[in-house]
């Protein structure tokens, strides 16, 4: 049984949602191949090649990888899929956009953001929005999953995996990448952090958010997240957004900053380890959840805070 | 040009759903059920479009039990000229659904089909990009923004790390995002109107789609419970326990 791990990588580096993904491959059991289609992309290779457990990383280097489209990443994953039981990529916007074209293609089931293996043909998965687990079991020959990396551990690195160059599959021409604004930041990112604080729209402004949340962010190492709300009133970016149409994260801490706990943000961020709510309305259903909940103003708890963990 | 658009009947999204105590399943009995919100925008997406003097005619679709109707006709209230119900008891899963679509794009040659990203009963996020890989047609995810020129898509896209601008060649699959628009709310000389419009149905059969399902679904039961904690006094005493007590900080 061999299994293939789709990388998501930005050419440069791999993300750490491949980490957790080449996890999830481990506990299913078999031959870890990993695949890193992009180019230039040697750098991310030789990354995936360092991971615990993989056998053979495969790279197929073309221009026309660069933008990462579906349509040419599923032609190359066809063109790959013989022998591999199980196909694998992360639950991110990466492979979500991917991983249901290669499994219609291959006129097989997807089997969306697997938190458990059971074996190698039963999975648990969240469904309605977390509120409830569903163990399912595949019937078909060829497993096509993605994983919600904040169920299984990061991977370590320490091996040495041979690098086999393959040939692309040709260009599709389908789709043309024009623009890609990603959001700037040296905090960490959003998936991988320790420590996310994360605003709502108690915190009434864009201006308030950044403000407020930015220096306690800052003196924690933390990346900064949002409810739907606070992206919904333009106070940050999308890309902020934590709950279930947004990022799953499970930090050690979660900072709840001015967020009530509408159901969608929970499903985002419950099964972070440490939950802290400040909220000045005694009844916000994120108290429900939170593990240290503070009934207070945030303006002035905030700044508070950020002066006391420094 | 033609637009197709898939709408599901969900639970609606305000039910808070309790597992079954057998672990059979969710327990649909009595429970309110809706459109899919990410269909919803979609379908005001393309009802836009054809405001624009872009898209000439908007079809809904909807996959499942006779009850589905009600979904449509919600659609056509929005604005939809027109329904299809592709009528089952069966469990539709994303592949079968994909396939069912397939075929109806084979028999209605739409130029674009817009659909919801997910539906926020199985969470699956595939049918879209499914369709597009079965028709060879390209696809635009997580649309934040949809401009149809010259016979192509330019999609703004939400990724994880912010957004992203493709174009892509029609006929395509875009699916879409929360922000791509704010449904309106249909009005009550619309809600009447739409009760006029055309509704065909027809079974899978009809369409030669098998929608046995792939997964089994073994079980389901409830994630494991998170109580409430404690309340804390202060900034002092919160910055206390998470350095002593969780030894988070």
């Amino acid at each position: 049984m061999a299994i293939l791990v789709i990388a998501e990588h930005d050419n440069a580096a791999l993300k750490a949602a491949t980490l957790n993904t080449v996890a999830a491959a481990q506990k299913i059991g078999g031959d870890i191949h990993v695949l890193v289609a992009g180019a230039d992309c040697a750098a991310a290779a030789q990354q995936a090649a360092q991971l615990q457990g993989v056998a053979t990383v495969k790279v197929a280097d073309a221009a026309h990888y660069a933008a990462q489209t579906a349509e040419n990443l599923t032609a190359l994953v066809i063109a790959q899929a013989a022998g591999y039981s199980h196909i694998l990529a992360p639950a991110t916007t990466f492979g979500k956009n991917l991983a249901p074209r290669v499994a219609a293609l291959l006129d097989v089931a997807q089997i969306s953001e697997i938190t458990a293996v059971e074996s190698a043909d039963t999975f648990v998965r969240p469904i309605y929005a977390g509120n409830a687990l569903a163990t399912v079991k595949s019937a078909d020959a060829v497993k096509v999953i993605t994983v919600r990396t904040t169920a299984f551990d990061a991977i370590g690195t320490g091996g040495s995996a041979p690098v086999e160059a393959i040939a692309p599959a040709a260009d599709t021409a389908q789709s043309q990448l024009q623009n890609r604004e990603l959001t700037k930041s040296e905090r960490p990112e959003l998936g991988a952090a320790k420590i996310i604080v994360s605003g709502g729209r108690g915190l009434g402004s864009g201006e308030n958010y950044h403000q407020l949340l930015e220096p306690l962010a800052d003196k924690l190492g933390a990346a900064l997240g949002a409810s739907r709300a606070a992206v919904d009133a333009g106070f940050v970016p999308n890309d902020y957004q934590v709950g279930q149409t947004g990022k799953i994260v499970a930090p050690q801490l979660y900072l709840a900053i001015g967020i009530s706990g509408a159901i969608q943000h929970l499903a985002g961020m419950k099964d972070s380890k440490v939950i802290v709510a400040i909220n000045k309305d005694p009844d916000a259903p994120i108290f429900q959840i939170a593990d240290y909940g503070l009934v207070a103003d945030l303006f002035e708890a905030v700044p508070q805070l950020a002066a006391a963990v420094g | 040009m033609k637009i197709l658009v898939p709408v599901k009947r969900v639970v609606d999204y305000n039910v808070k759903v309790r597992v079954k105590a057998d672990g059979s399943g969710v327990d649909l009995a009595n429970v309110k059920m809706s459109m899919n919100p990410f269909d919803e925008i979609a379908v005001e997406e393309a009802v836009r479009l054809k405001e624009a003097g872009i898209a000439t005619e908007v079809v809904a679709v909807s996959c499942g039990v006779a009850a589905c109707q009600e979904t449509l006709r919600t659609a056509m209230a929005i604005g939809a000229d027109r329904g299809i119900l592709v009528e089952t008891d069966a469990d539709l899963q994303p592949l079968a659904v994909a396939k069912l679509l397939k075929a109806l794009c084979d028999k209605e040659q739409p130029q674009l089909v817009i659909c919801g990203k997910q539906a926020i009963d199985d969470d699956a996020n595939q049918t879209g990009q499914m369709l597009a890989a079965l028709q060879n047609w390209p696809q635009a995810t997580f649309a934040s923004k949809v401009v149809i020129a010259d016979g192509k898509a330019t999609v703004t896209r939400e990724i994880d790390g912010g957004l992203e601008t493709l174009a892509i060649s029609l006929p395509a699959v875009v699916s879409t995002d929360l922000r791509l628009n704010e449904p309106r709310y249909a009005t009550l000389p619309n809600i009447m109107k739409a009760k006029k419009k055309p509704l065909d149905t027809v079974k899978p059969a009809d369409l030669g789609v098998d929608v046995t399902p792939r997964l089994t679904t073994l079980k389901v039961s409830e994630p494991a419970k998170r109580s409430a904690g404690v309340r804390v006094a202060d900034v002092a005493d919160l910055v206390n326990k998470l350095k002593n007590e969780a030894k988070v900080i």
